[in-house]
């Protein structure tokens, strides 16, 4: 049995926050995640005060400031694949490098550059850890759906969640069999080839794909059984309040006098 | 916690009652080859009457699951007819037949899959078109029926498998079936689950018919029971009567008690 948590990203707290329409927290944070990706580069003051609305949300919602950072860390590796812009902008040269007969030069437009990607996708990437650990997987699936996104793209996702787990619970029992009767005999060394375990992977990964595809079959007919006809429908559990209204408007003023002042401070 | 389904043999048009020896389930002559040529059916002939709880016993490639897919339409193509409560079962009417068999499949992970279990129980009554307050209604009835009124908002994957059986069930209460067809129900619970199973299809006033290979929970539940072997129904009868029989048990794979 795999545990929960591993994917489910929220955290149950009586909150503001999560109490809000989830509609409202999908827009606000994509809103959120454009603005910062428009604000121009360089523009220091502006991140810094995105910053400090990342973490007013991580503290209103109870999440504490630490969790959140520590999360966000995730995200950088992926942040890196950006260093090359410091060498490939022109600009002023900052250092030069010599690799083997080539020279690489960085230049100081590049390095701000860099330096700017790097803290808009890490803020990015604190709005969206917000967004999940405040809302239910299942609160932002209807979201995604009464905002208009494609039903079979937000079916696909439903889908994804549920079986996730059910997928690694298979997996894990693949592997563990594996495991049990991978022993060794007193003579001769165990593990066999590298061609004759690759083998084996290989074989592992057929059974998975094959059981996958009876799972949905026997799924298919459960859905079938129960009157599913090619449209997916659901309830609407949702419905918009006067403080949902307002934390919108609020989020959006906030969000444009941000683009303002990004551009008047830089 | 008051319960709020109405205690009476359910049968006919949804919540009607119906003369209570109508014939609810008609099978006859019922042929069957998957399409790799296995044969499962030959040649079944069966008649459920309202109210009725029947067991279906046999070992495993009995053609029991074959026949159970049958009763709603999922299977088809061979020979011999199925009717359910006198409708007989053609591409036409499979949207009302589906709608009077609840069919319960024997992994729950296959049954449910939506997020959560509230979405799960609405899936049906939401298919057959009706109102929203009607869905909800439904939804918090078949959800008390079960035992799982506190449950809705838990996501699926959360549930021990006991709970999962009962959100499975609970997914086709909520369609109002007349009749409620159950593969292998109790597979794979532990005791307190099976018991807490057991008495909850005791507890519903249906028509049912469920494959298992649990005889002690035949005893206890179903009065009668119908012995199926290499896709046949070789033995009909009352379960008492057939469990006193242990060289026709033991002739078809089933263990005396």
């Amino acid at each position: 049995m795999m545990l929960p948590n591993t994917l489910d990203r929220y955290h149950d707290r009586p909150s503001s926050i999560h109490d809000l329409d989830p509609r409202v927290k999908v827009v606000v944070t994509l809103l959120g995640i454009f603005s910062v990706l428009w604000l121009p580069d360089g523009a220091w003051g502006a991140y810094g005060l995105v910053w400090c609305m990342v973490l007013a949300v991580a503290l209103v919602a109870q999440l504490g400031v630490g969790w959140v950072l520590r999360r966000s860390l995730v995200a950088l590796p992926f942040a890196l694949v950006a260093i090359t812009l410091v060498f490939t902008l022109p600009g002023q040269t900052l250092f030069t490098l010599q690799l083997g007969g080539w020279e690489i030069r960085a230049s100081d437009a590049g390095l701000v550059r860099f330096g700017s990607v790097l803290v808009r996708s890490w803020l990015s990437v604190q709005m969206a850890i917000l967004l999940v650990a405040t809302t239910r997987i299942p609160d932002l699936l209807h979201a995604l759906r009464h905002l208009r996104v494609p039903t079979l793209l937000v079916t696909i996702l439903a889908f994804m969640v549920r079986y996730l787990s059910v997928l690694v619970d298979e997996v894990t029992r693949l592997l563990r069999a594996r495991q049990a009767r991978s022993a060794a005999s007193a003579q001769g060394k165990a593990g066999g080839s590298l061609l004759w375990r690759a083998r084996i992977a290989g074989n592992m990964a057929g059974q998975l794909f094959l059981r996958s595809l009876e799972r949905s079959d026997r799924i298919y007919s459960a859905m079938l059984a129960r009157g599913f006809r090619g449209q997916y429908v659901t309830v609407n559990p949702h419905r918009m309040r006067r403080r949902d209204w307002l934390a919108l408007g609020v989020a959006l003023a906030a969000l444009g006098m941000l683009q303002w002042l990004g551009r008047a401070l830089s | 916690m008051p319960i709020i389904y109405e205690p009476v043999v359910r049968c006919g048009d949804g919540w009607s009652r119906a003369a209570p020896d109508a014939p609810a389930l008609e099978v006859e002559g019922l042929h069957f080859a998957y399409p790799d040529g296995h044969v499962a059916l030959r040649g079944v002939s069966l008649q459920v009457r309202c109210g009725e709880k029947v067991a279906l016993v046999g070992p495993n490639g009995a053609g029991k699951s074959t026949l159970l897919l049958h009763l709603n339409g999922l299977l088809n193509g061979g020979q011999g007819s199925v009717r359910v409560m006198g409708m007989p079962v053609t591409t036409s009417n499979l949207p009302f037949i589906r709608a009077r068999v609840g069919l319960v499949f024997q992994n729950p992970d296959d049954q449910l899959f939506s997020p959560t279990v509230y979405e799960d129980v609405a899936f049906g009554p939401l298919h057959m078109g009706l109102p929203e307050d009607e869905v909800r209604r439904r939804v918090a009835q078949a959800l008390a029926q079960v035992g799982m009124a506190h449950y809705a908002d838990r996501l699926s994957y959360h549930l021990s498998m006991g709970e999962k059986k009962r959100v499975a069930i609970a997914t086709v209460l909520s369609m109002h079936p007349d009749i409620l067809v159950l593969d292998e129900p109790s597979a794979g619970l532990d005791p307190r689950a099976r018991r807490g199973l057991i008495n909850l299809l005791r507890s519903l006033p249906i028509t049912m018919l469920a494959s298992t290979h649990d005889m002690l929970m035949v005893r206890e539940l179903f009065p009668r029971m119908v012995i199926m072997d290499e896709g046949r129904i070789v033995a009909d009868g009352p379960t008492a009567e057939l469990l006193a029989q242990p060289e026709l048990l033991e002739a078809h794979g089933l263990e005396a008690l």
